[in-house]
């Protein structure tokens, strides 16, 4: 099982350790430093990593690497799902999971991980159980702890633990009762230069927010529930009643979670919400080029595109560009070739462009390929998949 | 020996912790005074600030085990926080202040009886996690208590740390019956205690692999299966994992046990996902094919799979390691679901490789002109590797979907046109590989290649074009300039271009023979006078004889028809594959090797296989049942293009990858020939031909071994996967005849008294019933009396330290000898010793501190358990590469193979199958090191010749030559 966590900052500084079983030297990190070396970003060192007496499993995570040393089989995803886990909690405990958040607040994330761990089998790692045995740092709570002597730490059992529903604390209550729920599909998508999908998907997940007294059971159901490909649920989900009538219905946890994730794959029709126009060419002679880029609305059901923002990765031999926009902001990086355009708020009326000249290393050939554009885009208030809003939210029954 | 002495001292102040001074930041003194004045302090709330002071030290790393007076001290308080901060520092430094700790003890026995549940919870927890054995004695009753506690939360948490225990005192657990009353919490009311069981008797189970713990019957499986749906998501891993361990009795049994898991699918933790399908995976065999459930089955596993696609990178890497394997297993899952692998910009670098394998696995006719697009546009990249695999990938459609051959060709050639160094090496290679594919169809490219010739600097790419040239000789006009163009740096060519040149030029000539005489000439004679590399010569050897006896023969043998290179390419073994499919989900499936080969140090790992679709009959998990009918299932017809399973002579060209010996021919009639040919040409060249020539024949032992004796690789019969003939080969079985008693060496003086001050030291090393133990006569040669023995040793290659004290009980009065004698374990510090069998120590008394070093005999380290399965021991052998094997000569040992199979089994080195060929003996034996590697031996004797031959192959590949010193000293007394 899992036996040791290490947590190390991006210029590889180990700044909290934590063991679960007998203590393990830092020296095995640097196995690890070695392969970061090698892997030049952080975002490419491999998570896997085999060393002669230990197995190494990284996230890594808002800037932070969670390293965990294991020594025997087992599974990694359970290990990559744990690290997860754990920056989650840190998350959800301290707003941030950042290096000067953690040092701040040290104590309570060793206490954390000693709950969250016990000989490197995870214990509780549901947030509401884990608020219930240390309470996350308020500023009320600090005042009234100095001035009464009392502790952080809960004294009792926590309910949920042995329920069979863990997820859920008792005795919840609240003046007003409320629940929120969010629904955030992204799509993926890659068109060929004329146009044309060759490829799209969406990924949808509903986070919820639910601030309900007692043990409120809830059932939801979707519009149109048969586009979803593959869906997984948060453990409080009913599967039978999924299986059977395609309908939500649960007992939530206290606060903020995700319910569920869905997947619409491309066999469905997957409608882009923006058209762009682009010409890139280079001038068989002299060492420049020229760009120009137009983005337009294409399927956006009335809804403002906001958050507009382009990518390009520029061949090797662009040394600069000099564009004008009509609309946002431009920067060419001359290290790794990335010409980024930030325009906001697409408007309909008045379609952004940029357009200007490249210049190219003096000598160098040709470059070959057009280059690839990426953009991402937000759009509120729009399911994009069009079925899977939610009409009907029954509150059952609620125990208080 | 100073330096040494000093990191001695080091050792022994930092007790078992290993600091690396980088990471070593000391407190500073006043600080500790300063944090002690507090925690003495009155005031509870200056009290808590304090531990929690020292919390925050030692998470960075620092060094506050001082204060473990004063720490403990704090324990006996209400505050449970204050309480659960103190444990907190305990478990971290009760191990470096063992008699300290035992303060605690009374405060969790306490504890343990408190009203509270979470109070006892904890302090059995707590208990369990510190690791000194004095304080484990007092764990017992209260741990008994615990498992039977009337809260389950308590009862949870004490079967955790049953699993502690078991770590710490494995003797312990098993006197005390904590097993049992482990397995009767498997039947418990709470899941949560279930799945906690489950875990804790997995992770024991680990190390006892036959221990047959988990005795799983279609009752626990009932009641695991209900657990199941009530427990965490982490409970349900274990669940799942330990389900997958299972064997059905029938398909109903299967199926019902798939309805039940499949709800697993849906949910949110990516592990609970993967272990679902694994077990699907595994218990899918056992249903009939033609039934409706096994259709719905297979449509429910492929959209989990892709939505694992859209998780976290690590999660995707993960993922995608089993994805291959499950592609590999059953394609039908994935096969409409090719877009999802296509890479994406943004994808960390180890995605993208993963996501370009399972493309191009997935490559089928309907897809492949998007894969070709795809793949066109990955050429164009920034990253190398990325870039180079993408390369590879194109070759690779062509040889598998054959309409696309022509575009994945013309692809190929607009690559080349590019001119970038790399693209154009790789897709030279690929394009080899094409042309054997499709031979006589593509060779238009050639002069395009052609003029790539001078730009190509890695040895595989010129290999690769090499050995087109050669290949088509007749179509180059200019062929020979191109060979001797090569063959002006023929010394500094890797191994695989020159064999590749030498091939190619004797083709040339056989082609045409007129005008390349003199190049074949000096080719031959750079190959077998000028170069060291016993291949080369032998290759060279082999065609001069041809060439000079029976050119017809040559050209025959040279320019053979090739057999065609297979569609799919680094296939995993069929075998190897099923083994795999049982540890989707695991670090085996991530490496994509069996977990016996990297899990060095587990001890003993269980081979599984898939159970067969009839369901009845044979048992999965016991290795020893049907080795041949294992073998039989797995298709014979993949030949992939690696070097290490091919042998055919007339492939040598084709496989660049060898550096060791040749591959051994395939088939038994080419052997035969090539053999013939020797035979009769050896007597005329020896005659007419140079005489230096003759003389390095008979000599050599390039020649023993290349021709003399069958190669030295892997014997060509174990490369066919038939059942046939495995069983008589392997006649030999389990019953290799009586073990002897190990053997000893005498003892030796290790420390003359001369260097001593008087004190002489004489020993060896002796390993009885798996200990192994030091044995030593120690002489008092001075004047006075001698006292106040101790040992140490300082780290070495396998971990060798005291397993207690030197016991010398009395003073060694002068001229007094005693005998003494020292247990050893193999779990101390590791530091690789050069030789690796020295092992340096200390020895005091009262005069002063002695250094001696001495070796010991390989043989000690060699455990009981060494004897592999004979399907292992073949996979194994095939899986290490060829690099790692090392021949050696045993000179004048009169044994015949049983004498010497017995005395070997004597130090542990166990004979697993015999077979006599044309007289020979060849032995295949294995033995395994404390520390879990592997060793494989092949031993030949002839009978009439005192000389044996013996090879070995290791993954560790520098223990080779201390094991064959052990077998020489074994055998020769």
């Amino acid at each position: 099982m899992i036996h040791s966590l290490f947590l190390i900052n991006h210029s590889g500084d180990i700044f909290l350790e934590k063991h679960w079983k007998s203590v393990i030297s830092r020296s095995v990190c640097d196995y690890f430093f070695e392969a970061k070396e090698k892997a030049v970003d952080p975002e490419n060192v491999p998570p896997v990593l085999q060393t002669p007496h230990h197995y190494l499993i990284t996230i890594y995570r808002d800037k932070l690497f969670f390293l965990s040393v294991i020594q025997t089989e087992v599974p990694p995803l359970f290990v990559i799902e744990f690290l997860h886990r754990v920056a989650d909690t840190i998350q959800d405990y301290f707003g941030d999971c950042s290096e000067s958040v953690i040092k701040d607040n040290v104590v309570t994330v060793y206490e954390l991980l000693e709950e969250m761990l016990d000989n490197g089998f995870p214990l509780a790692t549901e947030s509401n159980v884990l608020k219930e045995m240390i309470r996350p740092p308020t500023i009320l709570r600090s005042v009234v702890n100095t001035l009464t002597g009392g502790s952080n730490v809960g004294d009792t059992l926590p309910t949920g633990q042995l329920s069979n529903i863990p997820w859920r604390r008792a005795g919840v209550k609240y003046t007003n009762n409320e629940a929120y729920f969010d629904v955030i599909e992204e799509i993926d998508a890659i068109l060929d230069k004329s146009g044309t999908t060759v490829f799209a998907e969406i990924q949808g997940v509903i986070e919820a927010c639910v601030r309900l007294s007692g043990m409120p059971d809830l059932t939801l159901s979707f519009m149109n529930p048969r586009l979803f490909d593959d869906v997984s649920f948060h453990p409080c989900v009913r599967f039978k009643r999924w299986e059977s009538e395609r309908i939500l219905s649960f007992i939530p946890p206290d606060g903020n979670f995700t319910l569920m994730n869905y997947h619409v794959s491309s066999q469905n029709l997957v409608a882009i919400p923006v058209y762009v126009k682009q010409s890139i060419s280079f001038f068989e002679m002299g060492p420049c080029g020229r760009l120009d880029i137009t983005i337009g609305p294409k399927q956006t059901m009335g809804k403002t595109v906001e958050a507009l923002m382009v990518t390009i990765h520029m061949p090797k031999a662009v040394l600069s560009a000099n564009l004008t926009p009509t609309q946002g902001n431009y920067t060419y990086d001359l290290a790794t070739k990335v010409l980024v355009w930030d325009i906001g708020k697409l408007n309909p009326q008045k379609l952004p462009n940029l357009r200007g000249s490249l210049s190219l290393q003096a000598g160098a050939p040709k470059p070959e390929d057009n280059p690839s554009l990426n953009i991402d885009l937000k759009i509120q208030q729009l399911a994009i998949s069009g079925t899977p809003c939610m009409v009907a939210l029954t509150v059952e029954r609620i125990f208080s | 020996m100073q330096e040494w002495a000093n990191q001695l001292c080091e050792n022994r102040q930092f007790g078992s912790k290993m600091t690396d001074s980088k990471y070593f930041t000391t407190t500073k003194k006043g600080e500790i005074f300063e944090l002690k004045a507090e925690l003495n302090s009155d005031k509870k709330e200056k009290k808590k600030e304090a531990v929690k002071k020292v919390i925050a030290s030692m998470t960075v790393g620092k060094d506050v085990s001082a204060l473990f007076p004063d720490v403990v001290n704090c324990m006996q308080t209400d505050n449970l926080e204050l309480k659960k901060l103190v444990y907190l520092y305990l478990m971290n430094y009760a191990k470096s202040q063992p008699d300290m700790a035992i303060m605690a003890v009374n405060t969790f026995v306490k504890d343990c009886e408190d009203p509270n549940p979470l109070i006892r919870a904890l302090a059995v927890r707590t208990m369990g996690c510190i690791r000194v054995d004095k304080i484990t004695e007092y764990l017992c009753e209260p741990l008994r208590k615990c498992l039977k506690d009337e809260d389950p939360y308590v009862r949870k948490t004490a079967a955790v740390c049953v699993a502690k225990l078991h770590d710490i005192n494995a003797q312990l657990v098993e006197d005390q019956g904590f097993l049992d009353t482990l397995k009767d919490l498997i039947s418990d009311s709470n899941p949560m205690v279930v799945a906690n069981a489950v875990a804790a008797l997995s992770e024991i189970a680990e190390s006892h692999p036959n221990s047959n713990l988990l005795d799983l019957n279609p009752q626990t499986i009932n009641k695991l299966l209900t657990a199941l749906n009530e427990c965490t998501e982490w409970g349900q891993i274990f669940i799942l994992d330990c389900l997958a361990n299972y064997t059905p009795r029938d398909d109903r049994e299967s199926q019902s046990i798939c309805e039940r898991v499949t709800p697993r699918l849906s949910h949110a933790n990516s592990a609970v996902v993967l272990s679902a399908v694994k077990v699907l995976m595994k218990f899918m065999e056992m249903l009939p094919k033609d039934l409706d459930y096994y259709g719905t089955l297979l449509k429910k596993l492929a959209p989990p799979l892709v939505t694992l696609l859209s998780a976290e990178p690590e999660l995707q890497y993960v993922a995608l390691r089993n994805i291959n394997l499950i592609v590999q297993r059953r394609p039908e899952i994935l096969k409409h679901e090719m877009k999802v692998f296509f890479v994406k910009y943004n994808d960390p670098i180890y995605v993208k490789l993963e996501k370009l394998d399972i493309m191009i696995r997935l490559a089928s006719q309907a897809n492949i002109a998007q894969v070709l697009a795809e793949l066109k546009e990955y050429a164009t990249e920034v990253d190398v590797d990325f870039v180079r695999k993408a390369v590879r990938a194109i070759g690779r459609c062509a040889i598998k979907v054959e309409q696309s051959a022509e575009r994945c060709v013309s692809t190929l050639l607009d690559l080349i046109q590019t001119k970038v160094n790399y693209v154009v090496q790789e897709a030279i290679v690929v394009i080899k590989d094409i042309f054997r594919k499709y031979p006589n169809k593509y060779e238009s490219v050639i002069a395009t290649l052609c003029e790539n010739l001078d730009s190509l600097d890695e040895p595989e790419a010129r290999a690769a074009m090499i050995w087109i040239v050669g290949e088509y000789a007749e179509r180059i006009d200019n062929a020979d300039e191109l060979l001797e163009s090569f063959l002006e740096g023929f010394h500094d060519e890797s191994t695989q271009v020159q064999l590749q040149l030498l091939t190619a030029i004797v083709k040339l000539f056989l082609k045409k023979p007129t005008e390349t005489q003199e190049l074949v000439q000096q080719v031959l004679s750079l190959a077998t006078q000028d170069s060291d590399n016993p291949d080369l010569r032998d290759r060279g050897y082999i065609y001069w004889r041809l060439l000079s006896t029976d050119p017809v023969a040559a050209k025959e043998v040279v320019l053979a028809e090739k057999p065609l290179i297979s569609e799919e390419t680094d296939l995993i073994e069929p075998t190897l594959l099923e083994e795999l499919i049982c540890h989707i989900g695991t670090l085996a499936s991530v490496y994509h090797k069996p977990p016996s080969a990297f899990v060095e140090g587990s001890r003993g790992v269980q081979h599984k296989r898939l159970p067969g679709s009839t369901g009845s009959g044979e048992s999965v998990e016991s290795p020893d049942t049907g080795s041949a009918a294992g073998v039989s299932e797995a298709p014979p017809a993949v030949i992939p293009s690696q070097g290490d399973l091919l042998g055919d002579l007339l492939n040598l060209d084709l496989t660049p990858t060898t550096t060791g010996p040749p591959p051994p021919p395939a088939s038994s009639g080419m052997q035969l020939g090539a053999m013939d040919l020797l035979g009769g040409g050896l007597d005329s060249l020896m005659g007419d031909e140079s005489e230096p020539l003759g003389g390095d024949l008979g000599g050599g032992p390039a020649i023993g071994t290349g021709f003399g004796a069958p190669p030295a690789t892997m014997p060509a019969s174990f490369n066919v996967p038939v059942s046939g003939g495995l069983d008589d080969l392997f006649d030999l079985g389990g019953g290799v005849g009586m073990a002897m008693g190990a053997f000893n060496p005498p003892k030796t003086v290790w420390l003359p008294a001369m260097k001593a001050k008087g004190l002489e030291i004489s020993g060896t090393f002796v390993r009885r019933a798996g200990v192994i133990q030091m044995e030593m006569t120690l002489t008092n040669k001075a004047m006075s009396v001698m006292t106040d023995f101790a040992i140490q040793f300082n780290r070495n290659s396998f971990g060798l330290a005291p397993a207690g004290p030197l016991q010398v009980l009395s003073p060694l009065s002068p001229n007094q000898s005693i005998e003494a004698v020292l247990p050893l374990s193999t779990v101390g510090p590791v530091m690789k010793m050069e030789p690796l069998n020295n092992l340096q120590v200390a020895v005091k008394n009262n005069i002063d501190v002695f250094y001696f070093s001495c070796q010991y005999p390989i043989s000690m380290l060699f455990a009981e358990d060494g004897k592999m399965d004979r399907q292992v021991f073949l996979a194994t052998w095939k899986d290490i590469p060829n690099d790692n094997e090392s021949q050696f000569q045993i000179k004048d040992c009169h044994l015949n193979s049983d004498a010497a199979s017995n005395k070997l089994q004597g130090s542990n080195i166990f004979t697993i199958a015999k077979r006599t060929v044309e007289g020979q003996d060849m032995l295949y034996q294995s033995m395994k090191l404390t520390n879990g590697i592997w060793v494989l031996a092949e031993l030949r004797v002839q009978a009439g010749n005192p000389n044996y031959t013996i090879s070995l192959k290791c993954r560790a590949p520098e223990v080779s030559q201390c094991v064959f010193q052990n077998y020489e000293t074994v055998l020769k007394n």
